[in-house]
């Protein structure tokens, strides 16, 4: 018993180690800046900051996008992850690499691809004015960022909704057309909520980062519209307001850790309830 | 004569090219406990799943009760499922699971209250109202999924395998509590399984499988006393299968011994297949006989012994009550009424033995 937890202890260390380096001192360490002034005096001026309008209307903006980027990702993904989910598995395989493909392609390069098609004069435009229709300015606009949010987060949503649905028994869906529902009465009472750990999964994975990004803002949003996550960078990158950024670091952690926390205690209470 | 209630016409069904049933057609009549039974891929649960209407036929009609209900929805069909793995709803409790097809129907809740203690009671599981599926042993899923099904009071229960993920005990419990609930509830069930025992125990009638065709159909002791060839002979229970030939009239010539047999007209010298059950063998004493042999292999069972016994160069399996030694010189006797004789196929496909199914050891 002792001797195997000691190999247990002994094996993961390499883990603990890196754990320790990379997580949990720069954690110490954003949370030691944020709660303390220039001189190193305890303050919460950092965390109030971001009551000032500057800092508040770049979180309300960043709130407001990353839920709308959110929503229409799972409202694109559910129906794709379905048609996904009913494939037999040979198939399965391709689809889901063509989904995946974009992501093996780097996270900017992926981002700069939609600064050329959105620029006034970019490759959308092009096709409009091809087909005889008016112009449209979308890059640096609020919409702009959404469609990067979208393009960028699209498969964390679809992955676990995927491996939610493609876990259901299919007779367990025919059981209930069996009972005499019909296939809209099976999807809401029996497909929806035998998913919801997926969704919440789902849900939290893009809308964490979507939250927090800089660069889909910064690269399609043309540093007019500012996120929250731009003014965090600026604090650290311009203005060397290592404290700012920090305090202001955490409050956007606290709204992080809230999201895990209630689709967390959501997923339990279904875990209770089954 | 029971009113027929299910007739499937001329059903083919294939799968990427691949004939699953072929021209099946067959007739269930009302408050009947009818069983296919066949091996493993043979297309039981591709016909259950026609009847229930989760697959469509290629060709060919299914009629309920006179209606021709071949592409009617399965929620419109006058028929409940219980399927091969319970499918119960894992996000509600058994009360709720019990409930689900009441409440589509828009029943009031004090008739829905009723209807699940009333089940409950049927399958002994008083008082379980709030527990979770997944909290259950397979043999309580089991009968809620049962419950399930029968409080929408369907005319025909289909029932896929429904005991195959339990253990013996419970099975033979089960096999006993099913034939009391159909008895109860005055409904025809069509039950599913590759396992002949099953068949014959629960059965009014079987329908016996081989790859998408019918083999032959009729009473557990028809398909057991009467197999009609040599694939239902060696499905149904241990048996003496050989090649032989049809001397004439009352006389067929097993291993170059002619043995007196009941029946008649299969013709003058014609290769047949003939089965002999092990329990109508009889071992007597040298010289009493009709073919001599050697006991080779003695297991105690029980109930009986089961011999291998070596006679006219083929290893006959007897049953008996009666102890011989291994090395035993013996002669074998058969009463010419338990000779059953059948038609041998002129090819393998017109028998259609499942490949993956050890085929039947015929020797001549
Ligand atoms: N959806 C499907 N797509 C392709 N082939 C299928 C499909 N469903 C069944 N089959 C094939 O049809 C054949 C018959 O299947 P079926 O499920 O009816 O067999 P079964 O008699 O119920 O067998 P078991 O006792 O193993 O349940 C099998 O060879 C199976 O592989
Ligand atoms: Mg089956």
């Amino acid at each position: 018993m002792e001797k195997s937890r000691k190999a247990i202890v002994l094996q993961s260390s390499p883990y603990l180690v890196w754990s320790i380096l990379f997580i949990i001192v720069p954690l110490f360490m954003v949370l030691y800046y944020g709660l303390t002034d220039e001189e190193g005096n305890f303050t919460l001026a950092n965390i109030a900051a971001i009551a000032q309008p500057e800092q508040a209307r770049a979180f309300g903006l960043a709130l407001l996008l990353s839920l709308a980027a959110t929503a229409i990702c799972f409202f694109l993904a559910y129906p794709l992850a379905m048609i996904l989910a009913r494939r037999r598995t040979g198939e399965r395989g391709l689809v889901t690499t063509l989904f995946l493909l974009p992501m093996w392609m780097n996270f900017l390069l992926r981002t700069f691809a939609w600064m050329t098609i959105l620029e006034d004069g970019g490759v959308l435009n092009g096709i409009l004015s091809s087909l005889g229709l008016p112009a449209v300015h979308i890059i640096n606009t609020s919409g702009a960022i959404i469609i990067g949010m979208v393009y960028n987060f699209l498969p964390f949503m679809i992955l676990p909704l995927y491996n939610s649905l493609a876990s259901i028994d299919g007779n367990v869906i025919n059981a209930a057309r069996d009972l005499g529902a019909t296939a809209v009465q099976t999807f809401f009472s029996v497909v929806l909520p035998l998913t919801v750990p997926g969704i919440l999964s789902g849900i939290t994975m893009v809308f964490i980062p979507a939250l927090t990004t800089f660069a889909i803002s910064t690269l399609l949003g043309g540093s007019k519209i500012l996120l929250i996550g731009n003014i965090i960078e600026q604090e650290f990158t311009l203005t060397y307001d290592w404290n700012l950024g920090s305090g202001l670091s955490l409050v956007l952690m606290v709204f992080v850790i809230i999201n895990i926390v209630v689709s967390g205690l959501t997923e339990k209470r279904e875990e209770v309830h089954r | 004569m029971k009113k027929e209630l299910i007739r499937l016409d001329h059903v083919s069904k294939s799968y990427d090219g691949q004939m699953i049933l072929d021209d099946l057609s067959l007739v269930i009549h009302e408050n009947e406990f009818v069983t296919l039974l066949g091996p493993s891929g043979c297309g039981k649960t591709t016909t259950l799943r026609i009847i229930g209407g989760f697959e469509k036929p290629d060709t060919g009609k299914v009629i309920f009760d006179g209606e021709d209900i071949t592409d009617l929805a399965p929620n419109k069909r006058q028929l409940n499922t219980v399927f091969q793995k319970y499918a119960l709803f894992t996000h509600m409790d058994v009360g709720e699971n019990i409930a689900f097809g009441l409440k589509i129907k828009n029943k009031p809740q004090s008739y829905i209250d009723d209807k699940i203690r009333y089940a409950l009671k049927l399958v002994n599981l008083e008082g379980f109202e709030h527990r979770m599926p997944e909290s259950l042993s397979g043999g309580q899923q089991q009968r809620i999924a049962i419950a399930r099904a029968i409080v929408n009071e369907p005319k025909v229960l289909l029932l896929d395998e429904p005991l195959g993920a339990l253990d013996l005990k419970m099975r033979q419990d089960m096999q006993y509590e099913l034939i009391r609930l159909k008895n109860e509830l005055g409904i025809t069930f069509i039950y599913v399984t590759h396992d002949q025992e099953e068949a014959l125990t629960m059965s009014d009638h079987i329908i016996v499988m081989n790859q998408g065709y019918i083999q032959q159909e009729g009473s557990p002791e028809d398909i057991y006393n009467e197999p009609e060839n040599a694939f239902v002979a060696d499905f149904i229970g241990d048996s003496n299968l050989m090649k032989a030939t049809f001397v004439r009239d009352g006389l067929v010539r097993i291993l170059d011994t002619d043995f007196p047999c009941v029946d008649k007209g299969f013709g003058d010298m014609k290769p047949v297949d003939v089965v002999i059950r092990p329990e109508d063998v009889e071992l007597v004493s040298r010289g009493q006989g009709q073919m001599p042999g050697v006991v080779s292999h003695v297991i105690f069972k029980g109930v009986h012994y089961e011999l291998e016994v070596q006679a006219g160069g083929f290893e006959w399996l007897v049953h008996t009550t009666k102890f011989f030694e291994v090395g035993t010189e013996v002669d074998i006797r058969v009463d010419p009424f338990n000779i059953q004789v059948m038609n041998r196929p002129a090819s393998e496909d017109e028998e259609a033995i499942s490949p993956e199914d050890e085929p039947p050891v015929l020797q001549e």
